[in-house]
């Protein structure tokens, strides 16, 4: 037991998107109102996207930019690059197009849903399905 | 300009796709005509670049210059390359064929269709052409996201059916995503080569282990491999007649080839049948999904969903194929990619002729249509005998290589589960052909039409489904020089 909280406390940017992520998979596959649902369904995108921007910060580090890297004229000690202070940008890049392609995704699932509202003035699943078995 | 062609191949769709969606509000007329330069553009770079590999065998292409590892590659070899001509070749044959039925189903909607039509091509092109893992990801949200929007077109219970769709396309999707993340963790890149030459000091990784895991149960999500497939049948089921011929033969196919290129250019095979031990386990799986797809097709009296029930049957035939670990199963994998996507496009080509003249797909609709439309049956036959197996046609052959790999392999659960599906399918097709050939026309008010009437569907869908069918004879024929001179250079040596 007292392994396993430092175990924990250690990663916990993983246990935080395996949560969200299984709380996303939960309504997906539990809940009956198509909204909720797709709400689901974008939580568990959300999660993928914090994994990707928490494997990429780090404590105290900076942007990798070279600050006065022309005629700083105070010697060269302060040119030197340490790759332990920078931040890798580019996990944080790659999820701008992941939640764009998010949003994306979102706007045609709404989009859907309010199809598949006006066809059946329902959101909730079991109504649906009974009204296409009832036709 | 030939040096180009890789990014000819996506940008022209791309840019020609916006263009379509801006003369759909000028003029309906002119978006017919946009898509198919672009697909024309896009069908000729693609088998330029074939030509290319022949050559050079592979062909790097620098978007902007950056060098691979930092920049993103598209790079084409013996496997994409034939993938490739086999997207663009059949997306460019199901427009021309389908056009009739666009103006016949969404006459208001035609601007915003061919746009959609050209993305999602330009999805699959991408997906294929590019060498970078992450680029893929982004591709393939395109493909799927315009995939979704072109089934919920369809009619009644499509939207909801789309919907489904949706959400495992969704996972799926997510799930690589993360694969991919976990990749990025322990090798630092996203290029698939780089990848693959920094994994083989990390073979015993966990991490390394976890990847793999998450990236093939996201790409067998988003192909339906059987436990997986419950969204497919009524997402084609219900789609519009000219989507289902193009979604049905080009997504699943194109996905798999996905799984292929993970396993051989990604992961390598030498860590995919060497250090993992799961090969016999997942060839177990696709038994499965060949019997249960074989089954629940048996169960169905409507035409277009029993099609649907074998493409779920062919999907295991390809996964099986490709973790049977040997050089034949390998080839017969690789193979069937390109024959079934030309028999599942004959099909649902004949699928959408009948529509177009008979409004129907269930099998009461078709009685009496071998007098009524007998090139479109014809060809039909030409399919169906393809699916089946029956020598002349490209179907025999890749089943060929798949049985002879699962002996090699010693793996019989697969060759019987194959030869099962080839029975069935035997049984599936008669009775098709019986219903249509034997029982009278009816009209729907049930009284018999005159017989002997020909009312065959217009020469622009006869036309491009007879060149398929043709084609599907001429590909088995030339089966030989296809294995021989592509797939044979597109399998690593160390898979014998």
């Amino acid at each position: 037991m007292s392994d396993l909280i430092p175990f924990i406390v250690a990663k916990y940017n993983y246990w935080i998107y395996i949560t969200l992520m299984m709380i996303g998979l939960y309504a997906m596959i539990a809940k009956n109102n198509l909204v909720k649902k797709i709400v689901g369904m974008n939580i568990f995108q959300t999660a993928i996207i914090l994994f990707y921007v928490s494997i990429g910060a780090k404590k105290g580090a900076t942007i990798p930019i070279i600050e006065h890297a022309h005629g700083n004229g105070h010697g060269s000690v302060s040119h030197t690059i340490d790759v332990a202070h920078y931040i890798n940008p580019l996990p944080h890049v790659l999820m701008l197009t992941a939640i764009v392609v998010s949003v994306a995704t979102l706007g045609v699932a709404l989009a859907l849903a309010i199809k598949v509202y006006n066809r059946h003035k329902t959101l909730e699943e079991d109504e649906i399905i009974d009204q296409i078995k009832g036709i | 300009m030939s040096q180009h062609y890789p990014a000819l191949l996506v940008i022209v769709p791309l840019l020609s796709a916006l263009l379509i969606s801006a003369a759909g509000w000028l003029n309906k007329r002119l978006c017919f005509p946009i898509a198919v330069a672009a697909l024309s553009v896009a069908a000729f770079s693609s088998v330029g670049l074939l030509l290319r590999v022949l050559d050079e065998k592979v062909v790097l292409y620098k978007l902007g210059g950056w060098s691979p590892p930092w920049g993103i590659a598209y790079s084409v070899d013996y496997l994409n390359g034939l993938v490739l001509v086999v997207v663009s070749v059949v997306a460019l044959l199901n427009l021309i064929a389908t056009q009739r039925n666009v103006e016949q189903e969404f006459s208001e909607k035609i601007g915003a269709f061919y746009t959609l039509y050209i993305l999602f091509v330009t999805g699959l092109l991408g997906i294929v052409v590019t060498g970078d893992a992450f680029n893929l990801y982004v591709l393939l949200e395109i493909a799927s996201l315009t995939g979704y929007g072109l089934i919920a077109m369809g009619e009644n219970r499509a939207p909801l059916a789309t919907l489904n769709y949706l959400y495992m396309g969704t996972i799926g999707a997510s799930f690589y995503l993360l694969g991919i993340g976990y990749l990025y963790i322990v090798t630092g890149s996203l290029n698939m080569a780089d990848i693959s030459a920094i994994l083989p000091s990390l073979y015993e990784s966990k991490t390394v282990l976890a990847a793999f895991v998450i990236c093939i149960v996201g790409v067998w999500l988003k192909m339906a491999f059987f436990p997986l497939h419950a969204w497919l049948p009524n997402a084609y089921t219900y789609a519009p007649s000219a989507v289902s011929s193009l979604i049905a033969p080009l997504m699943t196919k194109v996905i798999i080839y996905v799984m292929i290129r993970l396993m051989l250019t990604v992961f390598t095979p030498k860590y995919v049948f060497g250090t993992l031990n799961v090969s016999d386990s997942i060839v177990w799986i696709a038994v499965i999904a060949i019997v249960m797809g074989a089954i629940l097709a048996l169960g169905q009296r409507n035409l277009k969903k029993m099609l649907t029930y074998i493409i779920v049957a062919e999907v295991g035939y390809m996964v099986g194929g490709a973790w049977l670990g040997n050089r034949a199963g390998m080839t017969g994998a690789i193979l069937h990619i390109a024959n079934d996507a030309l028999m599942t496009l004959c099909v649902f080509l004949v699928v959408g002729n009948i529509v177009y003249k008979v409004k129907g797909y269930a099998f009461e609709d078709l009685k009496g249509l071998f007098r009524k439309m007998p090139f479109t049956m014809g060809a039909f036959v030409v399919g169906a005998l393809s699916i089946i197996g029956v020598p002349p046609t490209c179907g025999f052959f890749s089943k060929w290589y798949l049985i002879s790999g699962a002996i090699q392999a010693g793996h019989y659960g697969f060759m019987v589960a194959l030869l099962f599906s080839s029975l069935v399918n035997v049984i599936l097709f008669f009775r098709v052909i019986e219903i249509s050939y034997y029982e009278p026309f009816e009209d729907h008010h049930g009284q018999e039409s005159h017989p002997g009437k020909i009312a065959e569907a217009p020469l622009t869908m006869l036309v491009p489904l007879l060149i398929v069918a043709a084609g599907l004879v001429v590909v088995g024929v030339y089966t030989g020089d296809i294995v021989n001179h592509i797939i044979e250079f597109a399998i690593p040596k160390e898979i014998v």
